[in-house]
């Protein structure tokens, strides 16, 4: 492994954009939704105004909460960070991509999501533990498909390492896989659930009996509340970005190639801008489901990830 | 055959059996002061803990220096016992070692004045538990074998038994007691047919004998029925939720994190070792009946609402875990491919290391947990994290460990189970092609429902308000106890963040078995796991922590610094309710509900709902097993008609027996006679 400078550059480049971009992404599917609803939308920046509003903010903590509570905000973010600093989102030339590969990935979502479930049973109210028991069940379930789309592309690819997947799809071979259209299709039914969207969660509500993701972060203020949202917004970057990554990676730039990123910030950008008016259109277009049936929904999920493996082996058998 | 060729120099098989020695003299000593408490507790135990962590860095020592056997003559005058230390059992002698070692410290601080057995009693069956099992590893003969397996199987029947005044304790114990030995069975049979007719019961001598494809399958699946019932595995499971709740909390980490293992042991040893043959499909065999004991055992995990009980399921889990790599890498290396068999062997070796620390960890957790509020009940605890720290932290780590997340020790084997699933190149038949892409998605739901598991473990337990009002007067685990779950914690993250290491320690193992070894791959690449090459895949764990820790460390020093880190202190918000009460959290059976609903086939289910017009409405829910009712109650049912059958010729009056006797005469005479 050797460590460029180009390398280091092009890393706190991509890390320093996730964090900026994301919460614009956010901003945008937002205002995208409320164009089609024919409502005037709070504007593309709302977001930046919501952190600094609750930055500013003092954080009010339950008399009784532990010491985990009050870090797990952190360690979200902290993951969600990493996630976005290993997905390849301008170039494949990161020092950081072999500390994490496809699986890792996965696990550090899935570390992320334990500890903000933890959290949310810490306090001990009854939407807390509400909330954790439901976003583990979505966990869960969403898990495994993401793994095995990724899986999918590792095939092809005979990589899990996602700058090798990207290098290859991108750049080497240029052909159509059937097995990445329905590990396609499974990604964005997961992707729905794993970013608390409609039709399994609605980001936009508090109603009580059916959320899930609010109901995690009820007792977060302040800050902490901050680190959260964040978070969540860097998530829903970090998976559009693997969207693109294994999808539709035309315009990544490959490593020695400092040129090709003035092109991949334009696409990228273009990219996240569709993807994000596809979302909108997307949730507009469907409505919330009962908590019973997303277990349906993501075994669904589920099997059209391994459908799209076997029918990669029996292509290739 | 001895790798020393001077017989003065001291070699690492004398300092096992010294250790050895040293366990049986530590509760020998037990003996004389049987009632005296803090003789035990201070002395003995401790002494105990110091011998298991000599054990386990000979192990790390005898890793890498070549097979040595001895002979000892002790017991059948003619038979004496074969021992030999190779690279296999050098990798499992320092997993008893280092966990015994956790586990006995913790054990000095754990056990308490005039509860059932007396200490000096419990002293003494504890320390020769730990010896069998070490003795067990190094067995190299059949009769050893048996009379080690034994020993084991009685001394933890004891140690299951320690509070024998409660029917139900006794009633698991003469369970286990049962399963053991029905496997013991198994075993010895299996070494019968492995010898061949020759009479001749070492090791070395089955090694040497080349098997018909039939006697090698009848061999090796009376390999699997024998050590699965130790293991645990499906359908052979049943004494396992039920011993191992029911003993001592040190005794069931020792029997869920180090027990297990030694069937584990058995089984590579029989399938890699001592049978030539490999067919393909006692690979599938394996990874089939993995797959379903990993998934049964998850999901019963998820519903249970009794601590360790949640664990021992657990413990199935992995267990089936371990078995699908073992299958996995059979299957490999039946086709030849030694490097994807030896990738998959890591992957189970590893998590023998990795489930035994972390398991050993939380049940030692729910040990200090049990004595502080003497709750094993979920419905019962909670908020424990801030009356007992220490052990909710160091319990933190068992359960991320366990819950397969990154950058702790089960992830690791996690990692290269999936990674050997991935490498699959293309076996020869495309049925098995197809096999694998599934097998690979129900082991990622399987570690996927272990975080849903862990965090109701966790979450239910130590975090939350207290559903009790006694559990504010917990208190937090002593010194000793502190320590010994501080090694184990400290085993679980070192196994997470230096995997290279780690992995050419058993480097020797996948050589000595499979006939490759991921030991160059991963020394030539640092600190970075990577198994194949780089491009391919790798794992930084060090860097991975590090990214992290970093990301968290700029996050909060950049919040400080650009705004403020006041704190205001209030009552819970909940949505604005004020009258919220701890009775009001989710429950263990809340948390297990989903998994109830969307696995319902797996469970016989009771359930008891309330009318409506209830005053006292009471929601009642009993998860049973379906293999109970299957398999066990039918058996039994058949034992007990058979009995009553013979029984039917036990009229009590001797002239109905003479008349039998006369019976029997007639008739052999009448044969003869033709």
């Amino acid at each position: 492994m050797d460590v460029s400078a180009l390398g280091v550059v092009s890393q706190l480049l991509e890390v320093a954009l996730a964090l900026l971009l994301a919460p614009l992404l956010s901003g945008w599917v937002a205002q995208c939704r409320a164009w089609l609803q024919n409502k005037s939308g709070p504007g593309l920046l709302q977001p930046y105004r919501a952190l600094h509003k609750l930055f500013v903010k003092e954080s009010v903590v339950a008399h009784h909460a532990s010491p985990l509570f009050r870090a797990a905000p952190y360690v979200v973010f902290g993951c969600t960070a990493l996630a976005c600093a290993i997905v390849p989102t301008l170039s494949t030339d990161l020092p950081l991509a072999p500390a994490a590969d496809a699986i890792a990935l996965v696990g550090l979502f899935a570390l992320a999501r334990v500890f903000v479930s933890l959290a949310a049973m810490d306090v001990g109210t009854s939407f807390g533990g509400l909330g954790a028991r439901r976003e583990m069940l979505i966990g869960f379930l969403a898990e495994p498909a993401l793994l095995m789309v990724m899986f999918s592309a590792s095939l092809i690819s005979k990589s899990t390492s996602l700058t090798t997947i990207v290098e290859t799809l991108a750049h080497r071979d240029l052909m159509i896989y059937p097995s990445l259209a329905f590990a396609g299709v499974a990604f964005t039914m997961v992707s729905l659930a794993e970013n608390a969207r409609v039709p399994v969660d609605n980001p936009a509500t508090h109603l009580e009996l059916t959320m899930i993701h609010e109901a995690l972060i009820l007792e977060y203020s302040g800050r902490h509340l901050a680190l959260i949202e964040w978070a969540a917004a860097l998530k829903l970057f970090a998976y559009s970005c693997i969207g693109i990554a294994l999808f539709f990676p035309w315009g990544i730039a490959q490593a020695h190639a400092p040129a090709a990123m003035l092109l991949a910030l334009p696409a990228l950008v273009a990219k996240l801008a569709a993807g994000g008016a596809a979302l909108a259109l997307l949730e507009t277009l469907s409505a919330k489901m009962r908590i019973f049936r997303v277990p349906e929904y993501l075994g669904a999920a589920f099997l059209l990830a391994v459908i799209g493996m076997l029918v990669h082996i029996l292509r290739n058998a | 055959m001895s790798a020393g060729s001077d017989p003065s120099s001291w070699l690492p098989i004398d300092g096992v059996l010294a250790v050895v020695v040293a366990w049986l003299a530590i509760g020998l000593a037990g003996l004389p002061a049987l009632r005296r408490f803090r003789v035990v507790t201070t002395v003995l135990f401790p002494a105990g803990g110091v011998a298991g962590a000599v054990l386990a860095l000979i192990g790390v020592a005898a890793a890498f220096s070549g097979p040595q056997v001895a002979v000892l003559p002790i017991g059948l005058p003619g038979l004496p016992f074969h021992f030999r230390l190779d690279a296999l059992s050098a990798w499992f002698l320092t997993v008893i070692g280092a966990v015994g070692a956790g586990v006995s410290v913790f054990a000095s601080g754990y056990f308490r004045r005039g509860e059932g057995t007396p200490p000096g009693l419990l002293c003494l069956e504890y320390h020769v538990f730990l010896a069998s099992m070490a003795l067990v590893v190094l067995a190299d003969d059949a009769y050893a074998f048996m009379v080690m397996w034994e020993t084991m199987a009685l001394s933890s029947f004891l140690l299951v038994t320690a509070n024998h005044r409660i029917a139900e304790i006794r009633r698991a114990g003469y369970l286990y007691l049962l399963v053991a030995h029905v496997g013991a069975i198994g075993i010895l049979l299996c070494f019968g047919v492995l010898q061949a007719n020759t009479g001749d019961y070492t090791f070395a001598n089955m090694r040497a004998q080349s098997l018909s494809p039939l006697w090698a399958s009848i061999g090796f699946g009376l390999a699997v029925f024998g050590f699965g019932a130790k293991a645990g595995i499906v359908p052979l499971h049943v004494w396992l939720p039920e011993a191992h709740p029911a003993a001592p909390s040190p005794v069931s980490a020792l029997m869920s994190a180090v027990m297990l293992k030694t069937a584990i042991y058995g089984l590579l040893r029989v399938s890699f070792d001592l049978l030539q043959a490999r067919l393909w499909w006692w690979g599938v065999v394996l990874l089939g009946i993995g797959l379903a004991t990993a998934i049964f055992g998850v999901v019963f995990a998820a519903v249970q609402s009794d601590m360790k009980r949640l664990l021992a399921y657990s413990s199935i889990e992995n267990i089936g875990f371990i078995v699908a790599g073992i299958g996995l890498a059979l299957l490999f290396s039946a086709y030849g491919m030694a490097a994807l068999a030896a990738l998959a062997l890591t992957a189970a070796v590893y998590h023998v290391a990795a489930h035994a620390f972390f398991k050993s960890l939380l049940f030692l957790g729910t040990g200090a947990v049990l004595h502080a509020t003497r709750e094993r009940s979920l419905g019962r605890l909670g908020g424990l994290i801030r009356y007992m720290p220490w052990v909710a932290w160091l319990s933190l780590a068992g359960t991320l460990a366990s819950a397969g997340l990154p950058p702790f020790g089960g992830f690791v084997s996690e990692w290269l189970l999936l990674q050997s699933f991935l490498f699959t190149p293309g076996l020869p038949s495309g049925f098995l092609n197809m096999l694998i892409p599934v097998v690979a998605a129900l082991i990622a739901l399987v570690a996927a429902l272990a975080g849903y598991t862990m965090v109701k473990f966790f979450g239910v337990i130590f975090l939350g308000q207290p559903r009790e009002e006694k559990l504010a007067q917990a208190h937090d685990a002593g010194t000793m106890e502190r320590v010994g779950m501080g090694w184990l914690a400290a085993g679980c993250v070192a196994l997470g963040l230096a995997p290279t290491v780690v992995i050419r320690a058993i480097d020797p193992v996948t050589r000595r078995l499979v006939g490759a070894g991921l030991g160059d791959a991963v020394s030539a690449s640092g600190w970075l796991l990577v198994p194949v090459d780089v491009e391919r895949a790798s794992y930084g764990p060090a860097l991975f922590l590090l990214g992290v820790a970093a990301s968290c460390a700029l996050a909060y020093a950049l919040v400080r610094r650009l705004y403020h880190g006041r704190i205001r202190r209030a009552p819970p918000w909940d949505c604005g309710f004020p009258a919220q009460t701890a009775r009001m959290q989710d429950t263990a059976e809340g948390f297990g509900q989903p998994i109830r609903q969307i696995f319902e086939p797996f469970f016989r289910m009771e359930r008891q709902l309330p009318s409506p017009f209830d005053a006292r409405p009471r929601y009642r829910v009993v998860v049973g097993d379906h293999f109970w009712h299957w398999l066990y109650l039918p058996i039994a049912a058949a034992v007990e008609r058979a009995a009553r059958l013979i029984g039917l010729l036990q009229r009590g009056r001797i002239a109905v027996y003479l008349l039998y006797s006369f019976v029997t005469l007639v008739t052999v005479l009448l044969v003869v006679k033709r």
